[in-house]
């Protein structure tokens, strides 16, 4: 019984969102405010339950002197709320400054280590290997990749008879090509990923709701 | 050194920490940058969370308190976010109602119950409504005007029938040619799909690092409010 009044309060938001098909009405819209209240909840659940709990509260449950120095953190977490009173505002500015400034370096490196390096070492490949991949994959990689980054890099004002930013704006060109490709190969992919998504719902509402209520009685 | 310049310095201190701890990779120096990854930020992460929800409830709140239009909106979405919240902060806090995850014997708890027949269902059909206006974006944005806009036709074509098995079956009384669309779909996604994903992935981090930079030098500091751009 719990499971059939789960199924028929979850196809009665599933239609709420689904009327706005038809048009903006009360019911999507009550169906609307209650999605963002709850994701919201979630999210206080979720980040209670799989952050502050393993990280805060059970290391000082058990052991409360050993884990004192959690309480800087804390006091941290506690001072960004120091903007709800004007006076003590710029005190919320630390806790801010600290975590801004920490997830710069950190992002720092692992943006240029983690993703320029290893993405240069994938598209700079020894020229010995003349295989047939190598004509019909990495070759091809290799040059989209320059011609992209020249259009976003090197795009310069195109002026008649200076041979080098003739060259630069055909290069550029052909990295607008590779470009629309991969935007089209994108969109392609995000209309199918949501296209299965819609069959999924549209498979919940008849099988688990029409067909699985009239299962019961 | 006043209060609006020591958050600065402080900015450039915790910035610096991940950054030589990379670099010299003895305990002492790579301890405090452990730390800080694991459990401090993570802790400050969610007090700066539960700060931005603590926003939305006030925002609703003065809604309702002025009446101002769509205000019974704002009631259903703070009933909400205190039903489920409430469950969620007392079943992660104090295991109460049987914590946030299912019980021992297989029973839902009041949290999971919401997640499963709530949350979940909600979301899901957010995304899947998108598939309409994508499908209808799809109209205007295929077009082929010119030789772009031509290449983002195919490639989304061939994409979006080689993701099915429809798109295979076209051919699929040629003999030789039964994976036609899906060989294609395979050689777009891996090679110029790949090309330009590449490309953008380093302009991007490029862009980040240079910007993460700004932020540690002081010379980027939006962050910090109106008053202390200038």
């Amino acid at each position: 019984m719990d499971d059939l009044v789960g199924v028929w309060v979850a196809a009665l938001l599933t239609l709420g969102l689904f009327s706005f098909l038809y048009k903006d009405n009360p019911y999507f819209r009550f169906t609307e405010a209650l999605f963002a209240g709850i994701s919201l909840g979630y999210y206080i659940g979720n980040e209670l339950g799989n952050t502050l709990r393993p990280n805060l509260l059970e290391p000082l449950r058990q052991d409360f002197s050993g884990n004192l120095h959690l309480l800087i953190p804390t006091a941290m977490g506690i001072l960004l709320y120091a903007r709800y009173k004007k006076s003590l505002a710029w005190l919320g500015k630390y806790s801010l400054a600290a975590y801004v400034g920490y997830y710069a370096g950190y992002n720092m490196i692992l943006k240029l280590h983690g993703e320029v390096l290893p993405q240069i070492q994938s598209t700079i490949l020894p020229l010995n290997q003349f295989s047939a991949k190598f004509f019909h994959t990495d070759l091809i990689i290799l040059i989209g990749v320059l011609a992209v980054l020249v259009y976003f890099f090197f795009s310069k004002e195109v002026k008649e008879g200076e041979l080098s930013s003739q060259v630069f704006a055909k290069v550029s060109v052909l990295g607008t090509w590779f470009l629309m490709v991969s935007f089209g190969a994108a969109f392609g992919y995000t209309v199918m990923a949501r296209i299965s998504l819609l069959i999924g719902r549209f498979n919940f509402l008849l099988n688990d709701w029409i067909l699985g209520t009239f299962a019961r009685f | 050194m006043n209060k609006y310049k020591f958050p600065l310095v402080l900015c450039f201190f915790f910035g610096t920490i991940p950054i030589v701890a990379h670099f010299v990779n003895v305990e002492w120096v790579t301890a405090p940058s452990k730390a800080l990854n694991d459990t401090w930020m993570p802790i400050i992460y969610v007090f700066a969370i539960l700060l931005g929800i603590v926003n939305v409830v006030q925002n609703s709140w003065t809604k309702i308190k002025r009446r101002e239009q769509g205000w019974f909106y704002a009631v259903v979405l703070l009933a909400g976010l205190f039903s489920m919240g409430f469950f969620g902060f007392t079943g992660a806090i104090w295991d109460t109602f049987g914590g946030t995850n299912l019980r021992p014997d297989g029973s839902a708890t009041p949290f999971h119950w919401m997640a499963t027949h709530m949350f979940i269902p909600l979301q899901s059909t957010m995304f899947a409504l998108l598939s309409f206006y994508v499908a209808s974006a799809a109209y205007r944005a295929f077009r082929a005007r010119n030789l772009s806009a031509t290449l983002l036709l195919i490639a989304g074509v061939f994409v979006m029938l080689g993701r099915v098995p429809f798109g295979d079956m076209i051919f699929s009384w040629l003999p030789g040619a039964e994976n036609t669309f899906s060989g294609i779909t395979e050689w777009l996604m891996d090679c110029p799909n790949a090309a330009a994903q590449r490309a953008i992935m380093i302009g991007a981090a490029l862009g980040a690092a240079s910007m993460a930079l700004k932020v540690l030098l002081g010379i980027e500091r939006s962050y910090m409010g109106k008053e202390q751009e200038d």
